[in-house]
């Protein structure tokens, strides 16, 4: 089956590359969100079946398989409304569409892949489609952009790759030259740790680019700024799990080995280190598609707290990307609308928001609640069992920094949030405000609605997908 | 045999790190493509003729014909002045590639085991630090480019190590480069030149927080 999907998203894109009529871009791109529900859907029923050799329906895939056909569907819809505002070209719209299939298929067969150099060459896939989208513009600063995500994305996959290498060194030993997570799983007590150590440490970097940790976030931050915000909204969001998958897959086998303590202790200091870089930047940044891009940041840190700690921690985190995921994806895509307000992305250019947009304010004001994980947010929920498996492995120094970090962000995030919700702009001309349908922001509160409703009411088949995605950590 | 090459790879290092003029570095990146060339033939053994074509295309071809004339005619295209612009001295460029070749053989004397030749892991690691190295301490944008075609090359070297028992694992670092040098040098530096006049990192800052 993931072949034909494979083949047909191709074929899809071939289609959107070759005939540039608006009306046969947007019915293809159609068929191509029905077809990726076609095959989540399959997927769905054959948990656990692999297929094509090197990919497998696994839980935590499938997890993530859902929420990135759920994401697609309104970046989509935002996507033709974001074409029509601009009025862009026959061959611009085409080669965004083009883009959009592009990505979501790489992430979903990254997502899948159960081995190594899949995963790999799915993500060194996402970062040429996701830079033909940053660089949709066409203009200096995009161009800027593009360069700093294309060569810190170019250098973090190699850095990906040197971690294969000696990864590949480290099972020569043991015997096996396969080098899927199930055969690498089965032979890590084998492993050689000097190796292993090392290949742990260049995975790791490498694919921080993509989960948007210190030491490789800032070129990801640039990438959400300067592309379109409904292709900014999956890099936000969707592109971010594609790295925790990289990391968490790694993790799991390196858990598996004596060297576990050493991988938390690794984890645990970038995570750290990202929440406080967030925090430094939420304080000053004034760019609002980049407040956003840090509140990313924030989270990713928090989700990397949480595999540190351990326990609860495992749970926790793959709730909260899930989470982060829909309530991030719709704050970007009511970044649009906001933009279209006030031509400004700059807090100090816009405000007062619900006298102009009370629709879009309303999914704002909603999804700051939700970001800043303040009940009824599901991330509530993800937020309150990281610290409790914080304090369950006995980091209280670690925790109490923690939440001192996050009541700066939630300040500084609060602050800006008001100022464009209810403070007037100055010397903002109102004539030339247009309207907009209300009816363009009912995805948004689906995706928010979808958040708090896996957060406190989590279906019995969710939270049974998580926790056998987590069966193979070490209890 | 395959010792004499690496360590003539390794004094190309030090070459770089001294020269003057941004065509020095494209040669230099030219010979390095043929070393590899060599250094692969002799190194995988039992080698297959369609994975063999596709290394002669990979470092032949590629690294050592195609880049370098690609480079040559971005700096024509370009007008890019032809002095490096390290911030740092030569003599100060000298030491630090010393310093970390010399840290690289400490690293790898920790190493216990006989699976491994160290002189593959040492020349690997110094390139690749050498080429982080260069991207850090020089001012023009074509020359993070070459910094990371460097690291490309201490890549090829490492993969070579390990490419008797996994040949798949070459192809795969292959693709990496060939991908990577078409993305970053033939869609990128193309626009790059046409936008930024003079090709200078200190003009892309204009992306900021405030």
């Amino acid at each position: 089956m993931i072949l034909t999907y494979l083949i047909g998203a191709l074929i899809i894109a071939i289609g959107i590359s070759v005939n540039r009529n608006k009306w046969v871009n947007y019915s293809l791109a159609g068929t191509y969100l029905l077809l990726q529900w076609i095959f989540t859907i399959y997927a769905c029923f054959h948990l656990n079946e692999t297929d094509l050799g090197y990919f497998t329906y696994d839980s935590l895939g499938i997890l993530l398989l859902i929420t990135l056909s759920i994401i697609a569907i309104p970046a989509m819809i935002h996507s033709k409304i974001y074409v029509e505002n601009h009025h862009e070209s026959g061959a611009i719209r085409a080669i965004y569409f083009l883009s959009m299939v592009g990505l979501i298929t790489a992430i979903g067969a990254g997502y899948l892949a159960n081995h190594i150099a899949v995963t790999w060459i799915f993500t060194e896939i996402t970062t040429l489609s996701a830079s033909a989208l940053i660089y949709h513009h066409r203009n200096k600063l995009a161009l800027e952009g593009t360069w700093k995500y294309v060569f810190i994305g170019a250098i973090s996959i190699t850095f990906v790759f040197i971690g294969i290498l000696f990864l590949s060194l480290s099972i020569q030993l043991s015997g096996t030259g396969h080098m899927s997570y199930a055969s690498l799983l089965e032979n890590a007590h084998l492993m050689n740790p000097f190796w292993l150590r090392l290949a742990f440490l260049f995975i790791f970097t490498g694919y921080t680019v993509k989960l948007g940790l210190v030491p490789m976030f800032t070129a990801g931050v640039d990438a959400k700024d300067k592309a379109p915000a409904p292709a900014g909204a999956l890099l936000s969001s969707v592109l971010m799990n594609l790295g925790f998958v990289g990391v968490f897959r790694m993790y799991i086998i390196v858990a598996n080995t004596p060297l576990h303590h050493w991988a938390n202790l690794v984890i645990g200091i970038s995570a750290f280190l990202s929440l406080f870089v967030a925090t430094v930047y939420m304080i000053k940044v004034k760019n609002i598609k980049r407040m956003l891009a840090y509140s990313s940041i924030e989270h990713m840190g928090l989700v990397m707290l949480g595999v540190a700690a351990g326990g609860i921690g495992y749970y926790a985190a793959i709730l909260h990307i899930i989470l982060h995921a829909f309530v991030k994806s719709s704050l970007f895509f009511q970044y649009n609308q906001l933009y279209r307000v006030f031509q400004s992305k700059s807090i100090y250019l816009v405000g007062n928001y619900f006298k102009y947009n009370t629709t879009g304010a309303m999914v704002l004001l909603l999804g700051f609640i939700s970001a800043a994980a303040m009940p009824p947010s599901g991330l509530f929920v993800s937020e309150f069992l990281i610290f409790r498996s914080l304090f369950e492995a006995h980091q209280l120094v670690l925790l109490i920094a923690v939440l001192l970090l996050l009541t700066m962000i939630i300040w500084a995030f609060g602050k800006n949030i008001l100022k464009i919700l209810f403070i007037p702009p100055v010397g903002f001309n109102e004539n030339n405000v247009p309207r907009i349908s209300p009816w363009e922001s009912v995805t948004q509160f689906v995706l928010l609605a979808l958040a708090v409703y896996l957060g406190l009411n989590p279906p019995v088949e969710f939270v049974h997908l998580i926790e056998e995605s987590l069966i193979l950590l070490p209890h | 045999m395959i010792d004499v090459l690496l360590i003539t790879l390794l004094i190309t290092l030090f070459y770089m790190a001294i020269a003057n003029r941004l065509m020095t570095y494209i040669k230099v990146l030219a010979i390095q493509g043929v070393l590899l060339f060599v250094v692969a033939f002799v190194q995988l053994e039992e080698i297959n003729p369609l994975n063999l074509g596709f290394i002669l295309l990979e470092t032949i071809v590629v690294k050592a014909i195609v880049v370098p004339f690609f480079l040559v005619y971005i700096l024509r295209k370009n007008n890019i002045t032809r002095e490096a612009e390290p911030f740092v001295s030569n003599f100060f460029s000298l030491i630090i590639t010393t310093l970390i070749v010399v840290l690289t053989v400490l690293l790898s004397n920790t190493i216990q085991e006989a699976h491994l030749d160290k002189i593959f892991f040492i020349v690997a690691m110094s390139t690749l630090f050498f080429g982080l190295y260069l991207i850090a301490t020089r001012r023009k944008i074509i020359t993070h480019v070459m910094g990371y075609l460097v690291i490309e090359n201490g890549i090829f070297v490492l993969s070579l190590a390990v490419g008797n028992e996994m040949p798949m694992l070459v192809n795969l670092g292959i693709m990496l480069d060939i991908f990577a040098s078409v993305l970053i040098l033939g869609i990128f530096l193309n626009k790059i030149g046409d936008v930024f006049k003079d090709v200078d990192v200190q003009q892309l800052n204009s992306l900021k927080d405030v």
